[in-house]
């Protein structure tokens, strides 16, 4: 158990995890948010929606602290969010995979997922330099787990192999492992399916509603594919040019004025 | 057929992350080093520990350390040859300072001090990268090197501005000094080289390595996974300045004997060391020794069979000598960028299926 898992360790299923209040967000004259209030409840897959540059990326990386808001505040675990630093982020139980894959490409596979168990592990320097004793059983325990994350995702042929070389599909599975060997408490998906086809959506949409359940993860979703979004996500929040113009289950999201012009299209008589 | 993986089968995690994970590869390495300390001290002379031995192990020491620093953690430093010349004078003081002191504790001492002058130049890694970081510890090269030529408090006031190293022994035998046998300080060195080898290994295999590495190949992805950059930045920057601290106090107290700063740490020092990483493998320990051995040896075997053997006179082969290093070096990172480790590596890919590659 690390600091995150403690941390939120007193929100039970269904209460509230993270809050966003009022947040708004420019670079320079540019709006990429206004105003924008939502919350994710523990335990749920919380969908966020919008068509491009409507600031869907933009707002995780306000919920994982890489981009500080000037309005508005964040609200997680029932603490108010101060300035703090993505990868103090990532030690209260925040994990993220990226739009563009992001993994560490001359490391192989194993490696790569077991840099996600980082905040798990405290070996300091010299222990480290001595490896045999402290170092070594840390380094044992972790990858008990990590073998875990790796057999969950069927990755075990490509243990050693460096990511570089890895298909597409592949390498996006490896940096959903990387951000799963974290043991989240809320994992953020930045289009997880994004250049998939149909089998390997499936696959995904399986991994992430077994991470669901299997592990009681919180899960906040970017993804354009609408057939797969309506079916894996409990509520959706949909943004467009960085304003919140629809929030609830699937079945009000279908039926949502706004949401359906903005978005989905009229349809043309 | 000879070396292969077949029915080395591993049941534990620690069998899977030892360093030599095939048996082959293990058996290799003792008997490298069984020669290394039992054999060769029994057969090297002044010429073969002063021309090869001596400057290989030292250079090995460096090349490790800042392969940490470069290879592992991404970080471009020009600032080697300062690091040494900070190892040195670190050396010296520490010996004239406390004469009663174990040779062995000052050069570890002298690696400390190093390491944190390293972490001082390090802080800039914080806010720039690449070509402007190496700008930037190109100013520690020529600052450093400047300091210890201008206060003659780090000389002890010697008239020619030089420092020599005192006669300090270890076990009854010296080691530093001019009574210093050959196979005393080739023992001195390799002892630290096996030593600082080992720690390098250890740490690049654990989660320190790992935090090293993610920083060079994704840092804004290695942050939010929870590494923190100003941490492993400044450690990458402190163990490996470590490092060459070490290599520099063994380069002046047990190699030269005695330096002038400007001439043994100059920018020169620092593209060699450099090349050596180049050459050899960036983010490889392997690399780090063979590319040692390779700009050392080369020079030597070039001059050996230049002047010795063909009876040319000594100033063409020197030039001839840079010209054919120079053209190696082209040569090798045309045909082979990941350097010489990873030759090392294909080939043993290559073997392991021999003779029957289908």
């Amino acid at each position: 158990m690390n600091y995150g898992t403690k941390m939120a360790s007193g929100i039970e299923p269904g209460a509230e995890l993270l809050r966003i209040e009022n947040i708004s967000l420019s670079f320079g004259g540019v709006k990429a948010l206004t105003d924008v209030s939502f919350d994710i409840q523990r335990g749920e897959v919380r969908a966020i929606i919008g068509p491009n540059g409507a600031g869907k990326s933009s707002m995780l990386n306000v919920i994982n602290g890489f981009y500080h808001p000037q309005v508005g505040e964040v609200w997680y675990c029932g603490e108010k969010r101060k300035g703090i630093k993505p990868h103090q982020i990532a030690h209260q139980g925040i994990a993220r995979t990226f739009q563009n894959i992001a993994l560490f490409k001359g490391m192989s596979t194993l490696d790569n997922i077991m840099t996600g168990r980082s905040t798990h592990m405290s070996a300091n320097m010299l222990s480290q330099a001595i490896w045999r004793g402290a170092a070594e059983k840390e380094e044992i325990k972790n990858r008990r787990y990590v073998e875990e994350i790796i057999d969950f995702l069927e990755i075990q042929s490509i243990r050693k192999t460096p990511v570089g070389r890895l298909p597409y599909g592949l390498q996006k599975r490896v940096e959903l492992g990387r951000a799963l060997a974290a043991e989240p408490v809320l994992l953020l998906l930045d289009e997880p399916m994004a250049g998939m086809n149909v089998e390997e959506k499936e696959d995904m949409s399986r991994f992430i509603l077994d991470v669901q359940s299997e592990f009681g993860t919180t899960i906040a979703i970017i993804e354009h594919d609408m057939g797969v979004v309506m079916d894996i996500s409990d509520r959706l929040v949909v943004l467009d040019y960085g304003k919140k113009i629809g929030d609830g289950t699937p079945e009000e999201i279908r039926n949502n004025q706004a949401v359906i012009d903005a978005y989905l299209g009229v349809p043309h008589e | 057929m000879f070396y292969r993986q077949a029915g080395d089968f591993k049941t534990t995690y620690r069998d899977d992350i030892q360093t030599f994970p095939l048996k082959q590869d293990r058996w290799g390495y003792y008997i490298v080093l069984a020669i290394a300390f039992l054999v060769v001290p029994f057969f090297i002379n002044d010429y073969w520990t002063s021309a090869v031995m001596l400057p290989f192990l030292i250079y090995a020491i460096a090349s490790l350390g800042l392969n940490i620093l470069t290879g592992y953690c991404g970080q471009v430093s020009l600032g080697t040859g300062g690091f040494l010349a900070v190892g040195a004078y670190a050396c010296y003081k520490i010996m004239t300072a406390f004469p009663d002191l174990n040779i062995f504790i000052v050069v570890l001492l002298s690696g400390v001090i190093t390491a944190a002058v390293g972490m001082l130049f390090g802080i800039p890694s914080l806010r720039i990268k690449g070509f402007y970081l190496a700008v930037a510890t190109l100013a520690a090269q020529f600052f450093l090197v400047w300091l210890f030529n201008k206060v003659p408090w780090f000389y002890n006031n010697s008239a020619s501005g030089q420092i020599s190293a005192p006669e300090r022994s270890m076990f009854g035998f010296a080691v530093t000094g001019p009574n210093a046998d050959a196979p005393v300080r080739y023992l001195f060195c390799l002892t630290f080289l096996v030593l600082l080898a080992w720690v390098a290994r250890n740490l690049t295999r654990g989660r320190l390595g790992r935090s090293w590495m993610a920083i060079r190949d994704m840092d804004i992805a290695a942050e939010i996974i929870g590494v923190n950059p100003l941490k492993s930045k400044l450690s990458a920057f402190a163990v490996s300045s470590f490092f060459i601290g070490v290599a520099g106090a063994l380069f002046f107290s047990v190699y030269l004997g005695a330096v002038e700063v400007g001439e043994a740490f100059g920018i020169t020092q620092s593209f060699l060391v450099l090349f050596m990483i180049i050459i050899g493998g960036l983010g490889s320990i392997f690399g780090s020794f063979a590319g040692a051995a390779f700009l050392v040896l080369v020079p030597v075997l070039l001059k050996n069979i230049m002047v010795n053997w063909l009876g040319w006179p000594t100033d063409i082969a020197v030039h001839i000598e840079f010209m054919v290093v120079g053209g190696l070096i082209v040569l090798f990172l045309i045909a082979e960028p990941h350097g010489l480790a990873q030759l090392w590596r294909l080939a043993k890919d290559k073997f392991l299926l021999w003779p029957f590659p289908h």
